[in-house]
């Protein structure tokens, strides 16, 4: 991708004016931080956990657009899916956006995540990109902080 | 504007920049980003590949010819710095790797000698990370503390407020003469005069200043005044330190090794003095040259003719900038050297500058290493464009229309 408009799509805009799942769950089982240290990006996600699903998530922070749609696009992707399944959408969202899938692979977990394609031919918005995942798998882990450092 | 100053061949000067000529993403480069890193013109690039090519060995070692000829050229280079600066003596005028390792030496040395614990280490609210982080690692290491000296909401440090903040524990002020975020040219001269009164040393960053303003350190009265290559159309991995001849002469070294000595046995070493003593191992040999070089061309130049030039830029992009509906310029000084930083309503400054980077635009996006600054007018990061002599008004049309199909597509 030459021009970066490509991946400026319009529900990336969209989840960006108005991000899903925003805010902070009260009385939650899993908690993370995400910072992104060199462009100040910070993210908070809260998720409740019970019997190994993820009941609810929510996100809040500062960002730019690809960060906070990511962010909203995630926590409508993994709501409902068992911890596993979460995991092994992280997995091939980080194997996506940072161009490291064999060519044809499929990603049949992530759905429209795949708006994020995109990302990997911007190589200084990957960890943008990146962070909610990066932080939802410290979550889930039961760290509290994420960095993509 | 001095009428009476020739104004620059900006079409000339722009042919010494084969950068400028590069296609990105299918559009003409566009680089306004000078205050990240000055573009090099072509007589520096050559000088220097001219010594690596034909002259390249060591400095200040054996008897060879070619040995002597580097020698004469490195420390020809360092003449060129001392009367750039107006510096009195060479012995003044410190290699280092960039600003940033300029101010550790000064930390490092004149700050452990001075510093004690429940002194006090005053810094101005708009430094660069360079000249906040190596006090404060020397604060905790001593026990003593960083205070800030508080700027307006126009980016202006406030001078009647060093009357409270220096003390009788104040053992140094740290001042940036130009802000890399705000573009504010701070009275240094003032500032350093108030500093004096009370005994206090002063080191000014000049990093950004010395592209874009004639630099006198014997007029300002600095005690240190330290400046990178890199932002000078010269290379990166040179920077100098200016000191004081008494402040040098008190200093203990930094580095210890080759070059810096006078004798060596295993009972005792003897040093060097300034500015020997405080540049231990081979230096980048030819970015010193190359900074000379640089100089030469910016002097060519005229620094008189550069600064009517640049602001006069400055003061159209800061017109076009400032009609964009939703954007907002941090940073109105009075006196602007040509930076512009600022924000847009909706559109965070990654964002702006990816798009802005697909129209062929360079400029930066982010804190600036400077997250006080962005902390003290409550913006994560902001965009910011900086103007060199070989800008032109047609290129900050481009800015503008680039910033204005941002935020049509973000609408």
């Amino acid at each position: 991708m030459s021009d970066p408009r490509e991946l400026y799509q319009q529900v990336i805009l969209e989840h960006n004016r108005k991000p899903r799942n925003f805010g902070k769950l009260e009385g939650c089982t899993h908690h993370a931080e995400g910072h992104n240290p060199l462009c100040g990006d910070q993210l908070e996600l809260t998720l409740v956990i019970e019997d190994g699903l993820v009941k609810d998530i929510k996100f809040q922070g500062t960002g730019c657009a690809i960060d906070v749609s990511s962010a909203s696009l995630m926590t409508g992707a993994v709501k409902g899916k068992s911890v596993a399944e979460a995991e092994a959408m992280a997995e091939q969202f980080r194997g996506m956006v940072r161009g490291e899938l064999e060519p044809g692979t499929q990603t049949p977990l992530l759905g429209k995540l795949t708006l994020f394609s995109g990302v990997k031919d911007l190589p200084s918005r990957v960890k943008c990109a990146v962070l909610p995942w990066a932080t939802l798998h410290a979550a889930l882990k039961g760290e509290e902080e994420a960095s993509t450092e | 504007m001095n009428t009476a100053v020739q104004p620059l061949d900006v079409t000339a000067i722009r042919r010494d920049f084969p950068l400028l000529s590069r296609v990105l993403n299918g559009k003409p480069v566009i680089y306004l980003d000078s205050a990240v890193s000055g573009q090099m013109p072509l007589p520096v690039i050559e000088r220097m590949t001219k010594y690596e090519r034909e002259e390249h060995t060591n400095v200040h070692r054996g008897v060879s010819t070619l040995s002597q000829e580097a020698t004469d050229h490195f420390e020809a280079a360092r003449e060129k710095v001392r009367s750039f600066i107006g510096a009195g003596s060479i012995k003044e005028i410190i290699w280092t790797r960039g600003t940033t390792e300029a101010i550790n030496l000064v930390a490092q040395t004149f700050g452990r000698m001075t510093v004690k614990a429940g002194d006090e280490i005053l810094l101005s609210g708009m430094e660069h990370h360079a000249n906040i982080v190596p006090w404060q690692m020397l604060a905790e290491e001593k026990g003593a503390s960083i205070k800030v000296i508080p700027m307006t909401d126009a980016g202006e440090l406030i001078p009647e407020a060093l009357d409270e903040l220096i003390t009788n524990r104040t053992k140094l002020l740290g001042v940036v003469h130009v802000s890399n975020v705000l573009g504010t040219v701070n009275s240094v001269k003032e500032i350093i005069a108030k500093a004096h009164a009370k005994g206090v040393p002063v080191l000014v960053d000049g990093a950004q200043a010395v592209p874009h303003l004639k630099v006198d350190v014997k007029d300002l009265d600095a005690d240190f005044y330290v400046f990178s290559g890199h932002k000078l159309s010269g290379p990166t991995g040179i920077g100098v330190l200016y000191g004081k001849l008494a402040h040098l002469e008190a200093m203990p070294p930094w580095h210890g090794g080759g070059s810096m000595i006078r004798s060596v046995t295993w009972e005792k070493t003897t040093y060097l003095g300034a500015p020997g003593k405080f540049e231990a191992g081979t230096p980048p040999i030819a970015a010193a040259i190359g900074l000379g070089t640089a100089i030469d061309y910016l002097t060519a130049l005229g620094f008189d003719r550069i600064a009517a030039y640049e602001h006069e830029l400055l003061a159209y992009a800061t017109e076009c900038l400032a009609r964009i509906p939703g954007l907002r310029i941090l940073g109105t000084a009075r006196e602007k050297a040509s930076v512009i930083s600022f924000v847009v309503e909706g559109i965070h400054p990654h964002d702006l500058g990816s798009l802005l980077d697909g129209e062929g635009v360079v400029v930066r996006a982010g804190h600036h290493c400077a997250q006080p600054v962005m902390a003290r007018f409550n913006v994560p990061a902001t965009t910011r464009a900086s103007f060199a002599y070989f800008n032109t008004r047609q290129e900050v049309d481009v800015l503008v229309s680039a910033i204005l199909k941002a935020i049509e597509l973000f609408k």
